[in-house]
């Protein structure tokens, strides 16, 4: 028997008897003659060895091998080992949805830690058990803003990830909502546009921190703006720069969001990642998503469920917050891991250590004739640069020397033809940025 | 158990932090820093292990205990496949590569490409998405892909169709989407009524969302026909493939005549279910809907190499940040390569042969709804039990004391006090065995004995929890 089939021969002959069926086919009468496949063209099956060579063989056609100055919203951080030792234990990855908390305790008792370390990082008072991405989380927390004010309006900076602003317009085109994008001002959200367009049908201001551009910025005003006309602000925020920065909390943000792949997640080409949220208490109940409470057992002692359930899709159906149902509960526990591990100092020092590597490198690429750093606001670990040649160009040739140069603006932004989004991790050592810096140097003569 | 944040020693830390080689002279103005303390815990790296360590083992899972969970089908996952998703030239891959030069990922998109064509065959649909990263998250693609359609036509359709059996997902995608919801009732049969369909299908109706087998675990005879009667008045029908498991080998949605599918990587294609995600729910569509999938798409040039391709000026546009969950889709293809043909047909017919065998010990001792054939799964009813005053979730904690994780309970919610219990095909005669004859002593004890349900489970870290409380003194912050 193959495919991790347990029954044997012996096995299949007897359940049959107890059934009362002659065969296995007679068991799927009701798909008539008529329904039968017209194909069913698959490969024949291969031993594991098989296929694993073969994944090598296909993996090896990726460029894995580059040192990389790419980031754009995901990071090549370093993952600590214990990090997937943990989130390896087959009692948490091969187990479901905790519907029965009594034998659920590991993985609700985790993700309750999990909320609790995302709102110390963000500054918020409660936060979900997680959603898919950074993108979808955002769209998740525009969705509670319009059901939370009534309104629906919505209002972005230009210097949201413009990955999440496509994904935003494309969930809502078959929606009543009402969008206006504010482009930044020297690299910042534009003050003066957002005042000019914030109304009362405003249901919310959507913001990043650092931008997309990588600039810092101090929300505040906007909240306070915001605020003065019933409209909620959303920040998506990048969780490593929370170790320095100012946190959503501080600013007044109502939700605060975030791509939570930074937080021990490896790039996996895309997924999966982790969605994070979090956000004032009194909006709980708007909230979507699972959200793991503390309760007492009947003999008083702690213990966690999933709670508020009556917000779910499986109770509520049409009128539920939201449709998620399985999210990357897994992928939050593995932060959480993460994040324990970390520990206040390991955030805090990581994020200095982040910082000034990027500082290191947005000085030496500076020196750099016909390069161009903008310094009109401060950045974390990412920087805008101006070529004197087209960005793709110069990527193409540091491909050849060895570097994935940053990313390219113009796929995003026309007209950024020349500019180069860079980022520096902790993995980027001094000696890397200086072959970076002379590699791009000729990159650029030549 | 202690909170990791109770474990918390000021000075302690579990991080290896790499020294500085670089000047630390450049400053963040103040007005940008943080005040207030992260409070993330001081523990040491045994701290968390043991903690992280302690906690898994407070979960049943499928590699510690039999799993029947009715509609998730929670088979075994192979461990080969993790090792998969870990080799390093996929796992350490920048999601927007591509944006810079394809040929820096052409394994990858190869991946990606393959698992298209196999999704394709395996249901009998023309092309696939792959970005939808959860079965609910297929849905709504799959109902954005329906209104792009109608759009296309000029049409406003008003409404969409979903049986009163469908997951709650269903009405949620829908909704979601800006649809209408009209509810089908189930017949007598445990199917379809095709009378009440005909009754409520007409120029609004944008189509139909059907699961197949049903929650009931019943495959519907008049599936081509309830296709026909959506189809004639321009509605697409959407399946749910929350319980293909059942189908491989066996018949496609595509020749059934449905126009839309997702599949659940983590159900029928042996991905692990994470305690609750990451999931994949890539989305299928017959060949007059695939200008509208999602951008980008997977393409072969004709020199054999790949490419993303953005140029669809009908996609519905994106619906994920990238392709999908990578990780969970290669290892979906390890798992579809390594059983091949045979492998993926054998799946659903031993998933089959072990529903109908629970089904066939059980019936003695409880109530059978639709007492007919099933497929990969079978719900019971435990109304019998319950006018001695044991619930199904009575009976679901007596299971945890047996070692066992219960099968769904109250779902399908047209079925009073349901069980729904999926074996599926990794399950052995001998461990079947197990669970029949614990819920044979479950039913008993409910004749003897309905007073002793009350305080069960009794092995467990905890007892029953108070989810009312929960509810009402909502605290989900250890901070708070």
């Amino acid at each position: 028997m193959s495919g991790f089939i347990s029954n044997t021969q012996a096995d299949v002959q007897q359940m049959l008897k107890v059934i009362g069926v002659g065969s296995i086919d007679d068991l799927f009468a009701d798909i008539k003659s008529h329904h039968r496949p017209r194909s069913f063209d698959i490969p024949s099956g291969r031993s594991e060895f098989e296929v694993m060579e073969h994944l090598y063989r296909v993996a090896a056609d990726n460029a894995s091998y580059l040192v990389s100055f790419l980031g754009a919203g995901y990071y090549d951080h370093y993952v600590p080992a214990a990090v997937n030792a943990l989130a390896s234990r087959s009692e948490f990855y091969t187990a479901y949805t905790p519907y029965q908390p009594e034998c659920s305790q590991g993985t609700l008792q985790a993700l309750f830690e999990y909320q609790s370390l995302i709102c110390t990082l963000t500054g918020m008072d409660i936060a979900n058990a997680s959603l898919y991405d950074g993108g979808t989380a955002l769209y998740e927390a525009m969705m509670m803003a319009i059901r939370i004010t009534g309104k629906k309006k919505i209002i972005m900076d230009g210097g949201v990830s413009p990955i999440y602003r496509k994904i935003i317009r494309s969930y809502t085109s078959n929606l009543d909502i009402e969008f206006q994008e504010t482009p930044v001002a020297h690299g910042r959200s534009d003050r003066s546009q957002i005042m000019k367009i914030l109304d009362d049908r405003t249901a919310a201001v959507i913001l990043q921190n650092p931008n997309f551009f990588g600039a810092i910025d101090d929300h505040e005003d906007i909240v306070g703006l915001a605020h003065a006309k019933k409209a909620l602000v959303i920040e998506s925020v990048y969780p490593i720069s929370l170790g320095l920065l100012k946190t959503p909390g501080e600013m007044g943000v109502d939700i605060a969001t975030g791509e939570g792949q930074s937080l021990g997640l490896p790039l996996n080409f895309g997924g999966p990642y982790l969605g994070f949220m979090a956000s004032r208490k009194e909006y709980v109940r708007k909230m979507p998503g699972r959200i793991v409470g503390e309760t007492v057992d009947t003999q008083g002692r702690r213990c966690f469920v999933n709670t508020l359930q009556v917000r779910e899709q499986h109770i509520r159906r049409e009128k539920a917050n939201s449709n998620i149902c399985t999210n990357v509960a897994l992928c939050a526990i593995q932060s959480a891991i993460y994040m324990s591990l970390l520990g206040p100092k390991g955030l805090k020092d990581l994020a200095s250590l982040i910082f000034n590597k990027a500082e290191f490198a947005r000085q030496e690429l500076a020196r750099i004739a016909g390069v161009e750093v903008k310094r009109s606001s401060p950045t974390f670990n990412e920087f805008t640069v101006y070529l004197p040649r087209p960005a793709t160009d110069i990527i193409t040739k540091m491909a050849k020397k060895g570097f994935i140069a940053g990313f390219p603006l113009v796929r995003y932004y026309p007209g950024m033809d020349h500019y180069l989004l860079i980022a520096v991790t902790e993995k980027r050592t001094k000696e890397e940025i200086l072959a970076f810096k002379s590699a791009l140097e000729e990159a650029i003569c030549s | 158990m202690q909170l990791i944040f109770e474990k918390s020693r000021p000075g302690r830390c579990g991080f290896s932090i790499t020294r500085c080689d670089v000047g630390q002279e450049a400053k963040i103005p103040s007005p940008y820093l943080r005040k207030k303390e992260c409070l993330w815990p001081e523990v040491s790296e045994l701290d968390v292990v043991r903690h992280f360590t302690q906690l898994s083992q407070r979960n049943f899972s499928v590699d510690t205990n039999i799993y029947p969970l009715g509609s998730c089908t929670m088979k075994y996952n192979p461990k080969f496949t993790e090792k998969a998703a870990g080799i390093r030239g996929f796992a350490d891959l920048h999601p927007l590569l591509p944006q810079l030069d394809h040929s820096l990922v052409q394994g990858a998109l190869e991946v990606l490409y393959h698992m298209d064509r196999l999704l394709s065959e395996i249901t009998g649909m023309d092309h696939f998405t792959l970005q939808p990263l959860a079965g609910a998250h297929g849905e709504l693609t799959g109902v954005m892909l329906m209104a792009a359609y109608h759009r296309s036509k000029g049409n406003k359709k008003t409404h969409i169709i979903i049986p009163d059996a469908a997951h709650g997902t269903n009405p949620a995608s829908a909704a979601i989407a800006g649809y209408d919801i009209v509810t089908i009732p189930t017949d007598k049969k445990g199917v379809l009524d095709l009378e009440a369909l005909k009754k409520h299908v007409n120029s609004q109706t944008a189509g139909l969302m059907l699961t197949c087998p049903n929650t009931l675990g019943l495959f519907d005879s008049d599936v081509d026909k309830i296709a026909a009667i959506i189809h004639d008045v321009d509605g697409l029908v959407y399946y749910d493939g929350a319980n293909l498991n059942a189908m491989m080998g066996r018949a496609r949605p595509g020749d059934l005549g449905f126009d839309i599918v997702h599949v659940n990587l983590h159900k029928t294609f042996a991905t692990p279910h994470g305690g609750g995600g990451p999931g994949s729910g890539p989305v299928g569509v017959k060949e007059h809907l695939s200008r509208f999938l999602p951008i980008s798409r997977v393409i072969k040039a004709r020199n054999g190499s790949y490419a993303l391709d953005y140029d669809y000026p009908d996609s519905i546009g994106y619906i994920a940040s990238f392709y999908g969950n990578f990780g969970v889709i290669l290892k979906a293809y390890a798992y579809i390569l390594m059983l091949g043909k045979e492998g993926l047909k054998e799946a659903s017919e031993h998933a089959v042969l072990n529903a109908n065998y629970i089904m066939e010990k059980l019936k003695a001792y409880y109530d059978l709804p639709f007492d007919r054939r099933c497929m990969h799964e079978c719900v019971f009813s435990a109304s019998r039990q319950e006018k001695k005053g044991v619930h199904a979730v009575d009976i679901a904690k007596f299971l945890i004391d047996q070692g066992i994780h219960p099968p769904t309970i109250y779902f399908p919610l047209i079925v009073k006090e349901a069980l729904m219990i999926e074996p599926t095909e990794t399950e052995s005669k001998a461990e079947l065995d197990i669970l029949a004859q614990a819920l044979i002593a479950a039913a008993q004890l409910a004749d003897d004995d309905p007073a002793r349900f009350k305080d069960l489970p009794k092995t467990m870290p905890i007892s029953r929890p108070d989810e009312v409380k929960a509810a009402k003194d909502i605290r989900c912050n250890f901070f708070a």
